[in-house]
């Protein structure tokens, strides 16, 4: 039984690695050919770091995905504060329209808003771009970041407001000194996961940018259309390289952390 | 009396994260009908000697014999045994019918008869007209008595509960007991219990076994238990006691601190060192000319049925019960009975 | 009464943001799909939608199929991991989660070359003998696509509801007389329906309304809704109503699905929450 499990698991990860590894392997390759390795370069590497198109869009892919990701913690977060202290009846619909864009089909989302940009790009003076990108990007990350804020007020004791303004706090002492620390950890994990997404988003970004701003997932959708192009292969082996190192290093800190607060408990 | 469980020379090794689940060489007779408690601190190996009887886990070696037949390698679910799980594993996805109803249904028992008998368990523990309840829905006191029900509706011979009253309060902890007491009883199985606390086991038990590291150090009946705790370890565990070092002059004499006491225990030997233990409630208060001992009260402490003191004298802090209260700072003289005192053998320390 | 007025204020600036950028959407989505190009209200264009309904089957038939191959393959998986030690489940699940954060059309890009006629898998099987098999630009290909994009949507949600079963409760299975076979059906299942729903949700919905998969993986000659929804609005068919008919129909699908889906699951546990 345990012999069986260890080969399953072993099967999984094959099927999930091998075509990772098969790119990997390739993007080392002197030919295109996509099945015959015939020598070893850096060629595809070199030919990347000097393709404007790509720099460029990965530029843009990480400038929007800043600007998005802080204005939505920002604005999910000031948001999940008032809806933690909303009525029943006007929380639940104003829950209800967030929840939307992470329900719906991300196309529909991307649709939608392509509607809306193209009605006021007829009346306004509104182009297609990076104005649009950084809205669509904050529209799909500000929910995040509120579901991500709401459970830790819920998990906050009730009288610590009061107690730090008891003790002398007004307000806004009492909000920055007591209740943020307590939500940061949604804070930050709202704010990361919108980061990601922003970097990662294909779909929602290609109904509605331009053709003077495209992010770095858009570029590689117009690569994979064309002919068969190794480049694609480098910038996979890149991306795998800087993923698995953020992993390792966030792994890394986070057991750390955990065995030390086992330690401390058992103290 | 027949025994339906037998524990031969039990030994279980882990090397799991906490070390702390190991037996050495268990022997114990469990008699049928009876209500058995294994007792003893956390970590003492009382609820592994539980599992090993259940069959959730394997000993390394020796056996398990249930009425004298080995039963070492048979699953837990071919076993006539049912647990009572210590936070009571009920299964959240079923109501209380269906979780009492559960055991017979994986037997392919006749629906009729399950009604019949699910209600006949319902009404043991007192929970009639909770049938259709969300078991997440209920009290901790009677989600416990769902896990009672789900096991006994099976009929097993044995029923094992671990520490099934930890997460009760005091009063709730208190009804169950009697509640425990009545429902063996009424059908006449075995009960082997665990716990650590000393009360619930004297009150319960039939027979209590002491357990600590491992090993059993002493079975007997509560009051057996009690008065003639088997070493310095039980007596501390089994009440509060006052535990001095000594050493036996000869029978029927023994030295403490210098001073010589008269005593009933024999058989130790001459000159050989012993613990000494008197229970707080055998030491009487007189005046300082009449006693054995003298002291100054450190403390008084009411605690309803008597007052606790702490007497500091004869290079010893006293802890005593009685009703009468003296006052902080006076001096007192305590005296005991020959009898009173209980004299037992050193322990080994590890 | 006033306190709390002032403290939901500070939400206002999203409550705007939600208003203009969620909801006008949706509703423009749904004002497009009942009118013409000049306005007038229409049905012509959602009752034009069953003309599709060939390319609707298609999708839901092929994303039902990867749904229920990702269950297959993430459920034991899942319970292994959960059977590992506290410190190997931690890295293990980061190894299963890891290819998840590759962008998905580089992960998909990577199967064009291991499918391909001249591609890897046909090389390898053409040294044994056997083969070309035309794989790329087949419905299989599309399907594989859609499991391999979203397993992980399926082991995660799998994975968290098995944690939370305690180890006593299958215990108390199996002392209560149930073997493995009992023990799974029994308890294990039916305690892991949130996650078997919410799974099936996260699958089925990306799968469902993608375009990149089918173009890239299923050719020309498998159209999904997603395609037909992306040609409406930036391909050579510009027809925004249609596309907006066209997404309406697959919303109300989706609801659909996930209403059925919500049968299955306890009154407190909603999809996706």
């Amino acid at each position: 039984m345990k012999k069986l499990a260890k080969v399953y698991v072993a099967l999984v990860l094959m099927f999930l690695y091998v075509p990772i590894f098969v790119m990997i392997v390739f993007s080392f390759n002197t030919t295109k050919s996509r099945t015959v390795m015939s020598g070893f370069t850096f060629e595809w590497y070199e030919k990347l770091f000097r393709n404007e198109l790509i720099l460029s869009s990965l530029r843009n892919t990480i400038i929007i995905a800043v600007i998005a990701s802080i204005t939505a913690t920002i604005l999910g977060t000031a948001a999940a504060i008032g809806i933690s202290r909303m009525r029943k009846f006007p929380k639940m619909v104003v829950m209800n329209i967030t929840n939307m864009p992470i329900i719906n089909p991300e196309i529909v989302t991307g649709v939608s808003l392509m509607l809306l940009f193209v009605f006021f790009a007829a009346r306004m003076n509104l182009e297609f771009g990076f104005v649009t990108l950084v809205i669509a990007h904050i529209t799909f990350d500000v929910p995040y970041v509120i579901l991500n804020v709401l459970p830790k007020f819920k998990q906050m004791d009730p009288n610590l407001y009061e107690a730090a303004q008891d003790l002398g706090c007004n307000p806004l002492q009492a909000f920055f000194k007591v209740v943020l620390p307590e939500i940061m950890p949604g804070v930050i994990s709202g704010f990361l996961m919108s980061f990601t997404f922003s970097l990662d988003d294909f779909i929602i970004s290609y109904f509605t940018s331009g053709s003077t701003s495209q992010t770095l997932p858009i570029t590689i959708y117009s690569m994979t259309r064309r002919k068969v192009s190794p480049e694609i292969n480098a910038l996979s082996t890149i991306i795998f390289v800087i993923v698995v190192t953020v992993l390792i290093v966030k792994n890394i800190i986070e057991n750390r952390s955990f065995s030390k607060g086992t330690r401390e408990d058992k103290a | 009396m027949k025994n339906i469980i037998s524990l031969r020379d039990i030994v279980v090794e882990f090397d799991d994260e906490d070390g702390a689940r190991i037996l050495k060489e268990i022997n114990l007779d469990i008699g049928d009908k009876e209500f058995v408690t294994l007792l003893g601190p956390s970590g003492c190996g009382k609820t592994t000697t539980l599992r090993v009887i259940g069959g959730f886990i394997t000993p390394n070696s020796g056996k398990v014999l249930f009425e004298g037949k080995e039963i070492n390698d048979l699953p837990p679910h071919k076993r006539n045994v049912n647990t009572v799980f210590q936070r009571y594993a009920l299964f959240p996805h079923l109501n209380v019918y269906d979780n009492i109803a559960f055991g017979l249904r994986v037997q392919k028992v006749p629906e009729k008869e399950i009604t019949k008998r699910v209600g006949e368990m319902l009404e043991l523990v007192n929970l009639m007209g909770y049938e259709k309840r969300s078991v997440q829905r209920l009290s901790g006191g009677q989600q416990q008595r769902v896990a009672i029900a789900r096991a006994l509706v099976n009929h097993p011979k044995i029923l094992l509960l671990d520490e099934p009253l930890g997460a009760l309060d005091l009063k709730l902890r208190k009804e169950m007991q009697i509640e425990l007491k009545r429902i063996q009883q009424s059908l006449e199985i075995t009960f082997i219990y665990v716990t650590h606390d000393q009360e619930e086991a004297l009150t319960m038990s039939d027979t209590v076994v002491v357990m600590k590291d491992g090993y059993i150090q002493q079975v007997g009946s509560p009051v057996d238990i009690y008065n003639e705790p088997i070493n310095a370890f039980v007596a501390d565990f089994i009440g509060e006691s006052n535990i001095l070092g000594g050493k036996m002059i000869k029978d029927k004499l023994v030295e403490i601190r210098g001073k010589e006491f008269v005593c009933v225990d024999s058989g130790f030997g001459e000159n050989a060192p012993v613990d000494v233990v008197i229970r707080p409630e055998d030491i009487k208060i007189t005046t300082p000319e009449n006693a054995q001992i003298t002291g100054i009260v450190e403390s008084v402490t009411f605690k309803g049925v008597h007052y606790e003191m702490i007497v500091e004298g004869f290079d010893f802090k006293w802890m005593i019960h009685s009703t009468k209260a003296a006052n902080v700072g006076e001096l007192i003289g305590l005296t005991f009975d020959p009898d009173d005192i209980h004299i037992m053998n050193k322990m080994d320390e590890e | 009464m006033k306190k709390r007025f002032s403290s939901v204020l500070i939400s206002a600036p999203y409550l705007v943001w939600m208003v203009v950028f969620i909801l006008v959407p949706l509703i423009m989505v749904g004002y497009f799909a009942f009118t013409d190009p000049e306005g007038n209200f229409t049905l012509d264009y959602v009752a034009d939608v069953a003309r599709y309904s060939n390319i609707f089957i298609r999708s839901v038939w092929l994303a039902a199929i990867a749904t229920v191959v990702c269950l297959v393959i993430a459920y034991p998986l899942a319970f292994i991991l959960t059977r590992m030690s506290k410190n190997r489940q931690s890295t293990m699940l980061m190894i299963v989660m890891l290819p998840m954060w590759m962008n998905f059309l580089l992960r998909t890009y990577a199967w064009m070359a291991l499918l391909g006629n001249n591609g890897i898998i046909n090389s390898l099987l053409g040294l044994i003998g056997i083969g070309p098999f035309k794989m790329l630009n087949t419905q299989g290909a599309v399907v594989l696509g859609m499991v391999y994009n979203y397993l992980p949507f399926m082991i995660l949600p799998l994975y968290s509801v098995m944690t939370k079963i305690d180890k006593s409760v299958l215990e108390a299975a199996s002392d209560l007389g149930c073997n493995s076979a009992n023990t799974l059906f029994r308890v294990i299942i039916p305690l892991t329906v949130p996650g078997i729903t919410s799974g099936t949700t996260m699958v089925f919905v990306p799968a469902i309304s993608t375009f990149i998969i089918s173009r890239m993986l299923g050719g020309g000659g498998n159209l999904l809704i997603g395609d037909l929804i992306e040609m409406q609005f930036l391909g050579n068919s510009y027809n925004p109503n249609l596309g907006a008919s066209i997404s309406l129909v697959l919303m109300v699908i989706i609801l659909l699905i996930m209403t059925i889906m919500n049968q299955f699951n306890d009154d407190d546990d909603k999809v996706l929450m």
